[in-house]
């Protein structure tokens, strides 16, 4: 009976020295009594959390076998479609105006987090600057609205295939790189485009960005309620569901994933690996060109400030979350991270900070995201 | 003019050695972009402020100011170089095995954790460094270099020369080396690699706090975003040197500091944070072993 002891004192002995050690290295940033606090509080959560996961952990290794049983006999991703379909379509009927408007954001950031998904999910290409593509496709169709007058169906192919041609053309020399340091050059990518729209003052207008972008019209009905917009926008993500799922299980879609899997084995089996990476960065710029149209559409101004770095990694983490590769995970990280932060306003200073910890956390317990990690493995 | 700008560029440019030296040292050894470093020298620009503070408030800077000073740099050294080490412990060594963009991604993540954890308990507005030194200064070949410009590129200087002999001859250092070489092959004839890894992360902490404290002497502002500019400038550095290679990282930043300095003077200042990045794309394109390293074959 002195096993029960002995592993009592020695998680006592564990939590005291972690507490210990944050309170100190908090100590300069808030004092001494903050300190104080943030030791017991620690100490007191460390110890439960041991002592909860001695009985916890057996049971979790159950649910997970019987989660895991479940996936085996539910249907493939694409039949998930229409369980997110039907109560999508019915929003405007239900909800208020801001809870649509939020959902407006959601379908936004859904065609982006789609289209990243590609390089990164499908293609294993670490994309830093993703952001860059969305601010081309919402300047391109500002200017292309404001300065030329072009309407919503005519401004936006041009816009896209901007954004989807700039993306080549980064593409071109960028891909002689590969892992961390193709991550840092489109990082690269992202900031210098931000920086020149901020900077460009007789071209974008400069940190004072352009205002007054029309609103997009259909047959001759001018989509400003923003119900209409609403349904706008999930026609997209519709569109962006069916084409992305069918590009996917075609032969373009498996050379990427072997591609992501193994460059120099699928090489040595004949894919062109150069070539179908830069269809892949290419093909998610132009879903990028497309949120970005919908984004000015939508509101109306923009400017550099909704492009930064931040939005990248928002994105990034829309992916990750979900689950690189599966396009429901991805779907529900980017409604998980638009949804959070509005129902998290009262503690808005703590958002950023819990997604810091969020994807460390996320990285070290599950690296596959919620959903992901099936979607290939299933293959062979 | 000309060589008032070279000054500028050169004591930009010590600082940016002094960040890269850390992200050059662990991507030796880990092959890891350490995104949160530029956070580490935000937070020790912040330690010097608060702790200065706190010995200003006890008596000791009235008492004895260049003791006050080195007790400041001592506990911000400290204080910066316990936060490099948990985030090594915490963020990646749990992830050794991991594919390798999960550890720059967690980076990403602790970067993030590091901004707002000193905004939320600092308050988002600039702090002010005390001065304390003043515009002080000599003239040489009517240039005119501050007090606080010479002792930023004087103990650069002699910092590098420093961590150059600490890796060339002692034990640490040379198993630093072997660990960077092959990390199986080093465990096997019983080099610790944990401790040798987490010794690299507070060194090149260390080194960043100190860089973190001088600039905060030198621009007299600190704010809780300076990390990611800075972060993403001196890893352009190492780059630009040959990453993993020490003298290229002392190298490399010295150069950016004149490019930038310069580039600002006689080009355009408002692209000025935008050199860095044009720099590190060219870099990376054109000759990604930097110019001072060696290519390196891909392991199959």
């Amino acid at each position: 009976m002195t096993a029960v002891p002995r592993y009592f004192s020695r998680t006592l002995l564990r939590s005291s020295i972690i507490s210990l050690w944050s309170a100190v290295l908090f100590l300069p940033f808030k004092g001494l009594q903050a300190s104080l606090m943030l030791f017991g509080v620690l100490f007191l959560l460390i110890l439960l959390l041991t002592l909860a996961g001695t009985w916890v952990s057996p049971r979790l290794t159950m649910a997970a076998a019987v989660r895991e049983r479940m996936h085996r006999h539910l249907p493939a991703d694409r039949r998930y479609l229409l369980l997110f379909l039907l109560p999508a379509l019915g929003v405007p009927f239900i909800a208020q105006n801001y809870i649509i408007d939020v959902a407006v954001l959601a379908g936004i950031y859904i065609i982006l987090a789609l289209g990243l998904n590609v390089v990164v999910g499908y293609t294993g290409l670490l994309n830093l600057g993703f952001v860059a593509y969305y601010a081309i496709g919402a300047y391109s169709f500002a200017l292309l609205n404001t300065r030329l007058g072009l309407g919503f169906w005519s401004a936006m192919p041009v816009a896209v295939v901007i954004t989807t041609l700039a993306g080549f053309l980064f593409a071109v020399p960028a891909l002689r790189l590969k892992g961390d340091y193709l991550a840092l050059v489109t990082l690269g990518f992202g900031e210098i485009v931000r920086i020149t729209l901020n900077n460009w003052d007789s071209f974008t207008n400069g940190p004072n960005g352009i205002g007054s972008i029309s609103a997009p019209t259909f047959v001759g009905i001018s989509l400003v309620t923003l119900s209409a917009y609403y349904y706008l926008v999930l026609f997209f993500v519709l569109v962006a569901i069916v084409v992305i799922g069918r590009v996917q299980r075609s032969r373009i879609g498996r050379a990427w994933i072997a591609l992501r899997e193994d460059e120099i084995a699928a090489s040595a089996m004949g894919v062109p690996s150069t070539m179908y990476k830069l269809y892949a960065v290419s093909f998610g710029a132009f879903w990028a060109g497309i949120a970005g149209c919908l984004f000015a559409a939508k509101m109306r101004f923009i400017s550099p400030e909704s492009f930064t770095f931040m939005e990248s990694v928002l994105i990034l983490c829309m992916v990750i979350l979900g689950g690189l590769g599966s396009i429901g995970g991805v779907i529900v990280g980017a409604v998980i991270l638009v949804i959070l932060p509005e129902i998290l306003r009262e503690v808005q200073m703590y958002r950023m900070l819990a997604l810091g910890a969020g994807i460390v956390l996320l990285m070290i317990f599950r690296p596959q995201g919620l959903f992901g990690g099936r979607v290939v493995s299933s293959r062979h | 003019m000309l060589l008032q700008q070279l000054i500028n560029g050169l004591t930009l440019g010590s600082v940016y050695a002094l960040i890269a030296l850390g992200y050059t040292m662990v991507y030796g050894i880990l092959e890891l972009i350490n995104f949160a470093h530029g956070e580490i020298y935000m937070l020790g620009a912040y330690l010097g402020i608060i702790i200065l503070g706190f010995l200003t408030a006890v008596g000791l800077t009235a008492y004895s100011m260049p003791l006050a000073l080195a007790l400041t740099l001592l506990l911000t050294i400290i204080f910066s170089a316990s936060y490099g080490f948990t985030v090594e412990k915490i963020a990646y060594r749990p992830l050794r095995a991991a594919p390798k963009l999960s550890p720059l991604i967690s980076a990403i993540g602790v970067s993030i954790f590091l901004q707002n954890y000193v905004m939320i308990t600092q308050g988002s507005t600039d702090k002010v460094f005390p001065s304390l030194i003043g515009s002080a200064g000599f003239t040489v070949l009517s240039t005119r270099v501050t007090m606080l410009q010479a002792a930023i590129i004087v103990v650069s200087g002699i910092i590098m020369a420093l961590l150059h002999a600490f890796i060339r001859s002692t034990r640490t250092g040379k198993a630093m080396r072997a660990v960077a070489q092959d990390r199986s092959m080093a465990a096997l004839v019983g080099i610790n690699t944990d401790t040798i890894i987490s010794v690299t992360f507070i060194i090149g902490s260390g080194l960043a706090a100190i860089a973190g404290l001088m600039v905060s002497m030198y621009y007299g502002l600190v704010n809780y975003f300076i990390g990611y500019s800075a972060g993403i400038k001196a890893f352009t550095a190492a780059v630009l040197g040959g990453i993993g290679n020490i003298p290229g990282a002392m190298f490399g930043g010295i150069l950016l500091g004149l490019i930038e300095s310069l580039g600002a003077a006689y080009i355009s200042s408002e692209y000025k944070d935008a050199y860095a990045f044009i720099i590190l794309i060219v870099i990376l394109l054109v000759r990604p072993t930097g110019l001072l390293g060696r290519d390196v074959e891909e392991k199959i």
